[in-house]
């Protein structure tokens, strides 16, 4: 490579979304690109955007493949909001993320695709890279598809099948802008056409036309990109996803509290990763029914659990509405299963490749009956992780149902991982009664925790009956004695209650006592934090309480309300968790802010509506 | 699961009965239902604590409270699902359940076909008399075409299901039939049934003196009960009627009774019962025989031999135990592309 008079700007953070037709394979060019990032030891989040048809038709704005990138020398919380650099393999991946790219940011075109037919299908009137409307952005203007070709035409091999390696040149440009190495993608090539050197050779060579390309045409008036490594602790790391991080936190559960995994699950967006991911996993003697439907799916995970299994269902809200019978069933025998619930865009089928918070009172509330159930929420795709051995933890050791709440940008985004020792994980102490034990009764209760035993099939002298109909205390036979179910209805509340003791208390991330406590739950702690950090960067007072722990709410929840002028909770939903609050405590004011899109808040319009109510008297 | 024959302590009926009251109906054909079950466990081969009896919803539903093993009411439905998932996790436990017309057919019909599909070890016991009990006199997916109930006042407008056709037809590898009036009959196929590896489908035809008295009279009153109920024997020629004069024969495609003796018909020309017969279509014609022009088939009418899902999925299991890399969550952990800082 010619040494030319280049100019490093050094970069806190960027955004990089990547954006083609289905079949561009834009999902790799991102993911190559999240290895370089590793590599360079920055800290990073991503977020793919597939369309929500599987084959929608080529060349139309439905039919666009994304896959964003958020990396940094700082710690990265989300995705990111707006891209700084997009790249767009045609016309109608341009015309549909356009609207997602920074003022002044660039956009990286092959003009070989601007063909007047792919403009049409694309809805274009003009050709953007002719008339003015880009003029905002800084656009490199790169005939890919035609230096592709020319880069491997002496190796023979078939013109489609060189076109198919497009995306590479033009993850060369964005390796030559941000002073990426090359190493991990050519591993990658090296293992992926083990069996075809030729296409190695190819995919290699025309990664690298990309990176001369960028360099020779003096892109960006030479200016290129540096983004140093990210302050992270020590320690080995991988990329995970919201769902895989949720399937990988059960079996280690498993394995720590001695119980084999059972999970019974039936395929739904976006949670189906998580019955495909354990179903991969079976040499470590996990177990997966894929039911013939939601009901199937709950009910075979409490029969598991009654024969002594961690048993799991997972599923997203239309599966959570069928599956609240059943979750009543597990209250009234109160065997420990986790629901898994992957939100979507509701009602019914919603939008069922946009995520959302609305299923928070479904979870809390959706049963016929008086029927407590423990409810938390994970924030971020890696701590899915810890949320899911939370859960199962909660579930075996209070002996009763508990509802995870995750959604889809949690479950499809990844995230850098810091990965754990199974050993450092909490204890599990699964209450298992004791063969022959004489002083076994179905529903006698550890004094503390309120928990009934485990006693599971296949134990001697622990034979016992339970089902739906009401319980009679301690003896668990049938009852409709009225007194009874008072105190049985009480005791299951009071148990799930008591939880609170065994849960972290809230964290206040900033001043203890301020303005402002910005209140929020689930799948929006990143935005919230950027939002956060942003603001206290501008000198402003203001807290975030984010909340893990819903049902119960952690003891602390009123004292550090109580010290706060202005409480706000912001929700992708119309107000859930906010009337959970109004509900419970009554003292204090609750503001709220709802987006409901199937969108994800955006760090400025948090930091607009925030300064508002600091400045409002 | 029979591994634990020898040495098994020598059990009798009373082990089995729990302390809970029964509380069907005076008359109810549960009650001969109950005792023969509870009479097969000690025979059945299997430690008590390892047995489990699952349920629904509805008067059959009640089963486990008074059986006095591992029990499980389930809710309405779903007994196929939570025997699933109790079978899936520990295929030492033989599970049974019990169901009926209603539970199984109609707001568990989906369970009930997929788990006879997958082939679990669980033994089924569907209680069918053709009426829906616990709420009271509604007609349920067996009550007869035109059949006056409480919610078809003016005579039902469905098809009934055929329960052995259904069975069959989701790939059921055990059907059988028996009648609540005959105890020997339903403990010797509910015996039988324990032994199959697969499910087991066990149609009991049990009489509802309340709301549904008689409706199985057709072939199983004293008047009617030998002229009209075929008891199938493995290898035996289809032989019935108080005179043991009846039989059916096959012609063409289909089946027809005839009498032995008359037309030129002898004993040779009778059909013989085979139950491990692997094509389908003579067990289906044999379960859908009914009154006027035919007996009711009773006893097992089909038993064929097919993987299981709990073997298989065991079988799997211990593959990838031996030849995955990834012996422990830590090795899944640190699997795959990982970095250090």
């Amino acid at each position: 490579m010619t040494v030319k008079e280049q100019k490093v700007v050094e970069l806190e953070n960027v955004v990089v979304r990547f954006a083609g037709d289905s079949g561009d394979g834009m999902q790799l060019t991102g993911a190559l690109f999240s290895d370089s990032a590793a590599i360079a030891g920055n800290d990073f989040a991503t977020f793919p955007d597939y369309p929500a048809e599987i084959r929608a038709p080529q060349g139309t704005v439905s039919g666009v493949s994304g896959f964003q990138i958020h990396f940094g020398h700082r710690q990265i919380y989300t995705s990111g909001d707006l891209a700084d650099v997009l790249v767009a393999m045609n016309p109608a991946p341009l015309k549909k993320n356009l609207m997602w790219v920074k003022e002044g940011g660039t956009i990286i075109v092959d003009t070989d695709t601007f063909t007047d037919k792919a403009l049409e299908k694309a809805g274009y009137e003009s050709n953007p890279l002719e008339d003015d409307s880009l003029k905002d952005y800084q656009v490199i203007k790169a005939p890919i598809s035609a230096m592709t070709k020319t880069s491997v035409e002496d190796l023979g091999l078939d013109i489609k099948m060189i076109l198919k390696s497009r995306n590479m040149f033009a993850l060369g440009i964005m390796f030559f802008l941000f002073n990426r190495k090359f190493s991990a993608a050519d591993e990658f090539f090296e293992s992926k056409f083990k069996a075809n050197p030729l296409v190695v050779e190819s995919n290699k060579r025309i990664l690298r036309a990309g990176y001369s390309f960028a360099e020779s045409i003096e892109a960006l008036n030479r200016i290129t990109y540096s983004v140093e490594p990210a302050a992270l602790e020590k320690g080995t790391y991988r990329n995970i996803t919201g769902n895989m991080a949720t399937a990988w936190g059960f079996l280690a559960a498993s394995e720590r509290s001695g119980r084999q995994l059972f999970l019974g699950s039936y395929p739904i967006t976006p949670a189906s990763e998580i019955l495909q991911e354990l179903s991969k996993h079976k040499s470590l003697g996990s177990k997966v029914l894929q039911a013939e439907d939601e009901i199937a799916g709950i009910v075979s995970t409490i029969g598991a659990s009654f024969a002594g299994a961690l048993a799991i269902t997972s599923t997203s809200g239309p599966g959570l509405s069928l599956k609240s019978e059943a979750i009543g069933l597990a209250v009234m025998t109160e065997l420990p299963i986790v629901i898994v619930d992957v939100q979507r865009a509701g009602p019914s089928t919603g939008m069922p490749t946009k995520s959302e918070q609305s299923d928070l009172l479904q979870a809390l509330f959706g049963r016929n009956g008086e029927a407590p159930c423990i409810v938390i929420a994970a924030s971020s795709s890696a701590n899915c992780f810890y949320y899911a051995y939370e859960a199962a933890k909660l579930a075996i050791e209070h002996m009763t149902p508990v509802i995870l709440l995750t959604d889809g940008y949690l479950a499809n985004g990844s995230e850098v991982f810091k990965i754990p020792k199974v050993g450092d994980l909490p204890e599990i102490k699964p209450p298992i009664a004791k063969a022959n034990d004489e002083t076994y009764f179905p529903y006698k209760r550890d004094p503390e925790k309120l928990n009934r035993q485990w006693a599971v099939p296949g134990t001697e002298g622990l034979r016992h009956r339970i089902g739906g109909l009401e319980k009679e205390d301690i003896y668990g036979n049938v009852s409709h004695d009225p007194e009874n179910h008072q105190i049985m209805s009480e005791l299951r509340a009071e148990k799930v209650q008591r939880v609170v003791n065994y849960i972290k208390p809230q964290e206040i991330i900033g001043p203890q006592k301020g303005e402002l406590l910005i209140v929020s739950w689930g799948g929006t702690f990143g935005v919230m934090m950027e939002a956060v950090q942003e603001m206290q960067k501008q000198g402003k007072s203001v807290s975030l309480a984010h909340f893990h722990h819903i049902s119960p709410l952690p003891k602390n929840t009123e004292e550090i309300f109580k010290n706060f002028d202005k409480i706000i909770v912001p929700e992708l939903n119309l107000g859930q968790f906010v009337l959970y609050l109004r509900m419970q405590f009554r003292q204090f004011k609750f503001e709220q802010y709802n987006k409901i899109q199937g969108l994800p808040f955006m760090v400025k319009e948090l930091v607009d509506k925030f300064n508002q109510l600091l400045e409002e008297k | 699961m029979q591994t634990d024959i020898v040495n098994l302590p020598v059990l009798t009926k009373e082990d089995f009965v729990s302390d809970q009251m029964v509380k069907w109906c005076p008359g109810c054909g549960d009650h001969a239902i109950l005792s023969a079950f509870q009479k097969i466990l000690p025979e059945v081969g299997v430690k008590k604590e390892n047995i489990v009896v699952v349920s629904g919803i509805g008067c059959s539903s009640r089963f486990p409270y008074y059986v006095k093993t591992y029990g499980f009411h389930g809710i309405h439905g779903r007994a196929a699902a939570l025997a699933s998932g109790i079978k899936i996790t520990n295929p030492e436990l033989m599970v049974w359940m019990i169901t009926g017309d209603g539970d199984s057919l109609a707001i568990g019909g989906n369970h009930f076909i997929h788990v006879l599909r997958r082939n679990l070890d669980i033994n089924i016991m569907l209680f069918n008399n053709k009426i829906y009990g616990l709420t009271k006199g509604q007609y349920s997916p067996t009550t007869p075409a035109g059949y006056k109930t409480k919610s078809s006042p003016q005579g039902t407008i469905e098809h009934p299901f055929n329960v052995g056709e259904l069975v069959i037809g989701a790939q059921g590898t055990f059907f059988a039939r028996v009648v609540d009036t005959n105890p020997k009959m339903m403990s010797e196929v509910m015996l039988e049934a324990s032994k199959h590896k697969g499910t087991s489908l066990i149609e009991i035809m049990q009489n509802c003196v309340i709301f549904n008295d008689k409706i199985h009279a057709d072939f199983a009153s004293r008047e009617t009960r030998d002229d009209f109920q075929l008891h199938l024997v493995h290898g035996e020629p289809m032989i019935f009627g108080k005179n043991k004069d009846k039989g059916i024969i096959l012609k063409g495609s289909r089946l027809e009774m005839v009498t032995i003796g008359e037309n030129e018909i002898t004993e040779k020309d009778i059909l013989v019962h085979d139950k491990h017969q692997r094509e389908s279509g003579i067990h289906v014609l044999i379960a859908n025989m009914k009154p006027p022009n035919f007996p009711r088939a009773m006893g097992v009418i089909r038993s064929i031999n097919d993987f299981t899902y709990e073997s298989q999925m065991e079988n799997i299991i211990r593959e990838e135990k031996e030849n995955s890399k990834i012996k422990t969550v830590d090795d899944l952990l640190n699997s795959g592309k990982t970095w250090e800082i």
